[in-house]
């Protein structure tokens, strides 16, 4: 199994589309923070002028932590598009290429093929992950340093203390590996259905976009849906950096508000994907390889 | 026991009434050969005839809607990756990662096989197909006939028993044909190895194959060693009658029975030319109403023939 999982990571690394994510993710990060950079305080100003009368804000506002939190609410919506663009292709791009007969004439099975191109594929998502935690986490702390981490919510605000900030983004960034996990075994589910890449990439990317929009809209129709639908559950890595408040509402370090919420999440999040790698194996196992 | 031992030996592929129908059509109507240790099988018929479908069935990437196939002796169904390791197959197009090179791709498939296969194996197979000067060179340079190469090389690089060819001489110019003609005599008769080469082109086939299998429509028409085919001693004659089942139940019923290649597209026999009188007398004896027997000059005449849906 491990010789098909290097295999296939190796055909991955290979291709020149595959550092198309590494560069767009490295180009927006790079471009946000140089922005924040130059006219970060202007920024700064504009988040806090609602509060800028009731609440004084030592310290600084916009630092490493904040800047990090900034980039996964802008990026986190993105990076699915293009986990897509690998994970789509993983099957139907062999079909095309007429490659995929080559492999299934090997002395291993479907189902050893299929799991090895999800786990290279996983693999792939994990290490564009760990790029956008790179770029976004640690060199924004070297750029802009390191504080406080001062949260604007709908309606209250979140101060978590600089020591209790890290351990949130390193489960942040792991509850973001299931919801990428899942965009990837999606996108896996559509390429075994198809011979060509360009629809499961363009399907996963309209099934992302529609799931996402029926899990935002407020309609009671769809609440009976919503807490069924993975994205409904893949932003929820945001439930780190909501804090317990004691008694006389201080903040209770290294605690979170609803583990509950994310425990759930995650359990929605792992079903889909395995519901997800178990049809694809199902239909793989049962086609005609014509390409 | 013995019997059994001997059969098992000698049988490497063994396809028994097999059919794939893709909804209404028939694309292989219950096909039955078989292939035996040594031999270079020439699969031969037109282009959609049912060869590629039968040689993708045979490796397990089509599933046939009926019929039984064994390789090696196994059946194909339960004994897929034990079969697959000792089968080497290029599958009609030459179809390659276009950003690896050719050392990369022979890497890449002998990684994915149970066996060891060290470098110097890989060299050895890229220098048998004339690609060892090129090894590095990414398969997106390549010409056609260099992939179909590639191709080859990869069905060889972790030294099957078995060998598939679909059409290795499409896109191949006449020196890339010779080539592959003497590769395929050359695995046959000093590597021992059993081939099954499939073409719509019978001048290509019969220079290298032992046995030969015609097929139409996805059905068998004509199955036989190539020098009885070819025998120049022979001709093949179609009788046209009007009522063939009368005409074929004489012919069953005597001694031209062994010499019937077909009756699925007309009635056609293979007979020593001196025998061709006896057919008359004995069908005309018999009652049959026979319209005229006509002779063919060659198995391409025959060929010919019968895929041009005579």
């Amino acid at each position: 199994m491990w010789s098909l999982i290097s295999v296939e990571l190796y055909k991955i690394f290979r291709r020149p589309r595959t550092y198309i994510a590494f560069g767009a993710i490295a180009a927006l990060i790079v471009v946000i923070q140089l922005g924040l950079k130059i006219d970060g305080d202007a920024y700064a100003g504009f988040l806090m002028k609602d509060i800028n009368d009731t609440l004084t804000v030592d310290g600084k506002v916009l630092n490493g932590y904040l800047i990090c939190y900034i980039l996964l609410q802008l990026l986190l919506v993105h990076v699915p598009l293009l986990v897509a663009l690998i994970a789509a292709d993983m099957i139907s791009g062999e079909a095309n290429l007429g490659t995929l007969r080559l492999l299934f004439t090997t002395p291993f099975s479907r189902t050893q093929w299929v799991l090895a191109k999800f786990i290279a594929a996983s693999v792939y998502t994990i290490l564009l992950l760990i790029w956008l935690a790179f770029l976004a986490l640690f060199v924004s702390m070297w750029i802009f340093g390191t504080d406080d981490l001062f949260l604007m919510k709908s309606n209250y605000v979140v101060l978590i203390e600089q020591q209790d900030v890290l351990w949130r983004y390193v489960g942040a960034f792991v509850f973001a590996s299931f919801s990428l996990l899942t965009v990837t075994s999606l996108g896996f589910l559509m390429s075994s259905m198809a011979n060509n890449s360009i629809g499961p990439i363009v399907g996963t990317m309209s099934a992302i976009v529609f799931f996402t929009i029926l899990s935002t809209l407020n309609i009671p129709l769809f609440s009976l849906v919503k807490p069924y639908l993975f994205t409904t559950h893949m932003n929820n890595w945001k439930e780190f950096f909501d804090i317990q408040v004691n008694g006389d509402n201080e903040a209770i370090t290294g605690s979170i508000l609803n583990i509950p919420k994310i425990k759930t999440s995650l359990i929605v999040l792992a079903l889909h994907i395995i519901l997800f790698v178990s049809a694809s194996i199902f239909i793989v196992k049962k086609k005609d390889i014509l390409s | 026991m013995f019997g059994l031992y001997c059969y098992i030996i000698m049988s490497i592929i063994k396809v028994n009434h097999i059919s794939k129908h893709f909804g209404n059509l028939k694309a292989v109507d219950d096909l039955s050969f078989e292939v035996k240790e040594g031999e270079v099988f020439g699969f031969l018929g037109q282009n959609g005839s049912g060869k590629s479908t039968t040689i993708r069935m045979l490796l397990s990437l089509i599933h046939p809607t009926s019929g039984h196939i064994e390789l090696f002796g196994m059946p194909l169904e339960r004994n897929r990756n034990e079969i697959l390791e000792k089968v080497g197959a290029i599958i009609e197009r030459p179809d390659l990662y276009p950003y690896l090179s050719a050392k990369e791709h022979l890497q890449l498939f002998a990684k994915v096989r149970k066996q060891k296969i060290p470098g110097s194996a890989i060299e050895a197979t890229l220098d048998k197909v004339g690609l060892l000067d090129r090894a590095s060179d990414k398969v997106q340079t390549f010409s056609l006939g260099m992939k179909q190469r590639l191709g080859i090389a990869i069905a060889l690089v972790h030294n099957p028993q078995l060998i598939i060819l679909d059409e290795p001489t499409n896109g191949l110019d006449p020196q890339g044909i010779a080539d592959i003609r003497s590769l395929i005599q050359k695995l046959s008769r000093e590597e021992g190895k059993t081939v099954l080469v499939s073409s719509h082109l019978l001048s290509e086939i019969e220079q290298v194959a032992t046995q030969i299998l015609i097929i139409h429509k996805g059905k068998k028409m004509v199955e036989g060693a190539t020098k009885d085919l070819l025998d120049p001693e022979k001709k093949i004659v179609q009788i046209k009658s009007m009522d063939d089942a009368k005409c074929m139940q004489v012919l069953l019923a005597g001694s031209f029975s062994n010499y019937i290649l077909s009756r699925k597209e007309g009635i056609y026999l293979k007979l020593p030319t001196y025998e061709i009188p006896l057919l008359s007398e004995s069908l005309i004896k018999a009652g049959v109403p026979i319209i005229g027997i006509e002779t063919k000059n060659s198995l391409e005449d025959y060929f010919l023939q019968v895929t041009s849906n005579l």
